[in-house]
């Protein structure tokens, strides 16, 4: 294949990867936006919305479309029960304090990752994709399966953000945002926004784990990357800036993609790092943040 | 915190070095090889006490400083043929050259930013060394054992093989950076740092640079962790990519925690502590690291000062 | 009245998004000098000095200290030059003890190079602690933890902090607010005697202090400067008494 092919493909694989990525982002970006907090367990959620996809896929075995769109409804669901549980169970113990956080959130992505490797077992394993075609282009033919979930997570993307700028909820998220006192006294229930919103950010992440698995197969250490990824998307987007998360996740996605078609994915990810590093030497609040912060 | 450690603080700490001198006389093969073992890991504690318990900067990258001090060591020892000082000097200054490289840069942000950008540079540091594989040994790693010639000393022979000599090598690096973290918390600096600490803005209102502070610490605190990982290296001959994982990273933050942060005494006692339950607990379950987790959200939900803060607070408010 | 001008700051302005916080403002200060700077709430006087200390930057304007420009200059820079600013809202550090508040600012004067700075012996900031300690009266609490102290102490822990710092200029931020009515003519005495040695900039609402304290008043308003003169001069000014005490003419 000559120059031209390969960037297209190059293309094609960067997309998927940065709108799956820029799901699994959003989750943590709105996570941080409304509650100023950091969840190292993200990467986690999108884990376990792998391995229950594997998991709905193994209960109706014969029937990958059941198995998928049920993984695809109950996963996210799932993942959203967990994550309001760990909401009601540890973080608003410790009145959602940003380092404590952080540290019960590291021990959550290991109590999470220790009972699926107990459950679910060491091995990474392989789910069916629900439909299989191949578009082809005059040069190769690409799965269409990866089409599918490029256009499903933009779908998504836009549903979400419609839901947080259009709607009464979404409303009180961004007071919450804005000003938590404030929004208190107005009656906004921010308790209650804030398991929400953890909820979402969760299930964001999994959805994309339900997305990616048929691509990517199911493994119990499968959340460090997304989690990786999606923090460097967040830092140059700007923490909590929603608009800022999705051009830097498609930014990144798509820088990663053709980096990692000419170069080795390890040395794609390493040189994320330090662009990332760069940034913040010359902007510490992220490219689409604010100067100041 | 008082002006300058009292003779009852001195006898205190120096007891607990002495204590684990004679313990090498009575304790059974088995746990003489742990405490070796837990006293590397605790100089690392110890090293990353200083930057997060006496400067206040929660650090989630700190595997790469270990690492460096591992690689820094090993791999001078492996294809140059260093011997044991001159290898143990490259990992030391390892340490302290990623950490005065990484905290120009990281040091700009602040806060959850902070944090976020060291974990991202140990991750960047973690998959460089996969991708050099050839020259690292990747995450299978190098034994190093064959290459690592015995220190001589005068008349004197050390060799690594030997436990007395794991063990005694071990409790003089314990020794050592237990003695510098001491001996920077109560001097001037120390005070600095932990000015920062409480509240950052005030100091520099006091006419202190606090990015060049925080700088310090952080070089002292890379330097501390290289050393121990150097340490490491050449007493367990081994050099592997697993020591800059997420893992080695968290590891000291536990430790940490459980000992109690801003604490001397802390990171011996919750690295001990640690090492004992994840070793008892490997033996029940493949899942063993659960206990990690689990320890962590009990620690932030019950115990936020860990042992050393909780007696603190308790009885004994005099301890540093 | 002073001969030197120890401070003086040209066109300072200051805007934070659309608000203008001081409009073009200049004050000239010289040394031995107490002034005080008074206005109504929200009329810039915590920002005007805020430029001063370096806590914050001017957005336009220039700022010159004993004849060196230090606009540029950062706050650390400019405290090792003796310029001293002491927080409306206390803000000592609760959780260290009397002594360790006031020895961060003791040894501050006496780091030198780094090796100085690792190696400063304790006496030597300790004799500095004592010497602070006892000119604001509270050397019997060397020991104790500072958030444990009664406000008004923590004021005067406040104080004893700047002058371990050997102000040249010394920033007053409303250091009477919340203190007891005697509390307050002890604290007037203790300006009078730190200003024999240094410089003091002072902002006040409590007029009876200023009255008392101040050789010269600067009214702000709006982030301007609305007058400037003695004690005498600005209580007869008739547009003072009606920006600020909101009153006409005085009878």
């Amino acid at each position: 294949m000559s120059l031209g092919p390969h960037l297209f493909l190059a293309l094609l694989e960067g997309t998927v990867t940065a709108l799956v990525l820029a799901l699994t982002a959003l989750g943590l970006s709105l996570v941080f936006g409304v509650m100023r907090i950091v969840n190292i367990a993200h990467g986690e959620f999108f884990m376990l919305g792998a391995v229950l996809a594997w998991w709905f896929a193994s209960l109706v075995s014969g029937w990958p479309v059941v198995g998928f769109l049920l993984a695809l409804i109950l996963g996210p669901l799932i993942v959203g029960g967990v994550a309001v549980a760990a909401d009601w169970l540890i973080l608003r113990r410790i009145d959602y304090d940003p380092e404590s956080t952080i540290v019960a959130t590291i021990g959550l992505l290991y109590i999470i990752q220790q009972v699926v490797l107990t459950l679910y077992g060491g091995d990474a394993k392989a789910v069916e994709a629900p439909i299989y075609f191949r578009v082809s282009f005059p040069w190769f033919g690409y799965s269409g399966y990866k089409l599918i979930v490029a256009g499903a997570s933009a779908l998504l993307l836009v549903t979400t953000w419609i839901a947080i700028t259009r709607t009464e909820i979404g409303l009180q998220m961004r007071a919450t945002q804005l000003d938590e006192e404030m929004a208190q006294a107005f009656g906004v229930p921010v308790r209650r926004v804030y398991a929400a919103v953890f909820a979402l950010g969760a299930m964001l992440a999994a959805v994309a784990g339900v997305l990616v698995v048929p691509i990517q197969q199911a493994h119990y250490l499968m959340g460090g990357d997304p989690l990786l990824l999606s923090f460097i998307v967040v830092i140059i987007g700007g923490l909590g800036n929603l608009r800022g998360t999705l051009v830097a996740a498609l930014i990144i996605g798509i820088t990663d993609g053709i980096i990692s078609v000419f170069f080795s994915p390890t040395l794609a990810k390493v040189l994320a790092t330090l662009l990332v590093a760069l940034v913040l030497v010359i902007r510490p609040g992220g490219l689409f943040g604010d100067e100041d912060s | 915190m008082r002006q300058r450690p009292s003779g009852k603080i001195l006898a205190l700490h120096a007891g607990i070095i002495v204590v684990l001198l004679v313990a090498q006389l009575f304790l059974p093969p088995y746990h003489h090889t742990n405490l070796a073992r837990i006293m590397v890991f605790a100089s690392f504690a110890v090293g990353y006490n200083v930057l997060m318990g006496y400067t206040g900067l929660l650090s989630l990258g700190h595997a790469m400083f270990f690492a460096a001090g591992v690689y820094g060591a090993g791999l001078t020892v492996f294809h140059l043929h260093f011997g044991a000082i001159e290898a143990f000097g490259a990992g030391v200054l390892s340490g302290l050259a990623l950490a005065t490289a990484i905290g120009l840069v990281a040091l700009r942000t602040t806060g959850v930013s902070f944090l976020i950008v060291t974990l991202m540079f140990a991750q960047a540091a973690f998959l460089t060394t996969l991708h050099f594989n050839q020259i690292t040994g990747g995450d299978q790693g190098l034994v190093i054992s064959s290459e690592l010639a015995s220190l001589r000393i005068g008349s004197f022979e050390f060799s690594f093989a030997d436990p007395a000599v794991k063990y005694n090598a071990a409790l003089l690096l314990f020794a050592v950076s237990f003695a510098v973290s001491m001996a920077l918390v109560y001097s001037p600096v120390g005070r600095v740092l932990i000015a920062i600490r409480e509240n950052e803005a005030r100091t520099r209102m006091l006419g202190y640079n606090t990015y060049k502070y925080k700088l310090l610490s952080m070089i002292i605190s890379g330097a501390i962790s290289g050393a121990a990982g150097a340490m490491y290296a050449l007493l367990f001959s081994y050099v592997g990519s697993t020591f800059a994982s997420i893992q080695y990273s968290i590891f000291p933050l536990l430790w940490t925690l459980v000992g109690g942060v801003g604490t001397l005494m802390g990171p011996i006692l919750g690295t001990g502590l640690m090492f004992y339950v994840v070793d008892v607990s490997s033996g029940l379950t493949h899942s063993h690291l659960i206990v990690v987790g689990i320890v962590l959200v009990v620690l932030v939900l019950w115990f936020p000062r860990g042992i050393v803060g909780t007696v603190r607070e308790r009885w004994f408010p005099w301890l540093p | 009245m002073a001969a030197v001008t120890l401070l003086e700051a040209t066109g300072l302005n200051k805007n934070f998004g659309g608000l203008q916080a001081v409009n073009d403002a200049e004050l000239r200060i010289g040394g031995g000098e107490i002034r005080a700077i008074i206005g109504p709430n929200g009329a810039g006087k915590t920002t005007l000095v805020s430029l001063v200390s370096g806590r914050l930057r001017p957005t336009e304007g220039k700022i010159a200290f004993k004849g060196e420009d230090i606009t540029r200059l950062r706050a650390w820079d400019r405290v090792a030059r003796g310029i001293v600013y002491t927080y409306q809202v206390t803000s000592i550090y609760n959780n260290l003890t009397c002594y360790e508040n006031v020895a961060l600012a003791a040894q501050r004067r006496l780091m030198g190079g780094l090796l100085q700075r690792l190696v400063l012996g304790e006496q030597r900031i300790a004799e500095r602690v004592e010497v602070a300690l006892s000119r604001v009266g509270l050397t019997g609490s060397m020991g104790r933890q500072a958030g444990e102290l009664p406000y008004g102490h923590q004021r005067l822990l406040e104080v004893a902090v700047s002058l371990a710092l050997e102000p040249e200029l010394l920033i007053l931020d409303e250091p009477t607010q919340g203190l007891a009515r005697d509390e307050i003519s002890d604290f007037c005495e203790l300006v009078r005697m730190i200003s024999q040695q240094a410089t003091i900039l002072l902002i006040e609402h409590n007029m009876s202090v200023v009255l008392e304290l101040a050789h010269m008043i600067t009214v702000m308003d709006k982030g301007e400067v609305i007058a400037e003169g003695t004690p005498a001069e600005i209580e007869a000014d008739d547009g003072v008494q009606r920006a600020y005490l909101g009153r006409d003419a005085a009878p």
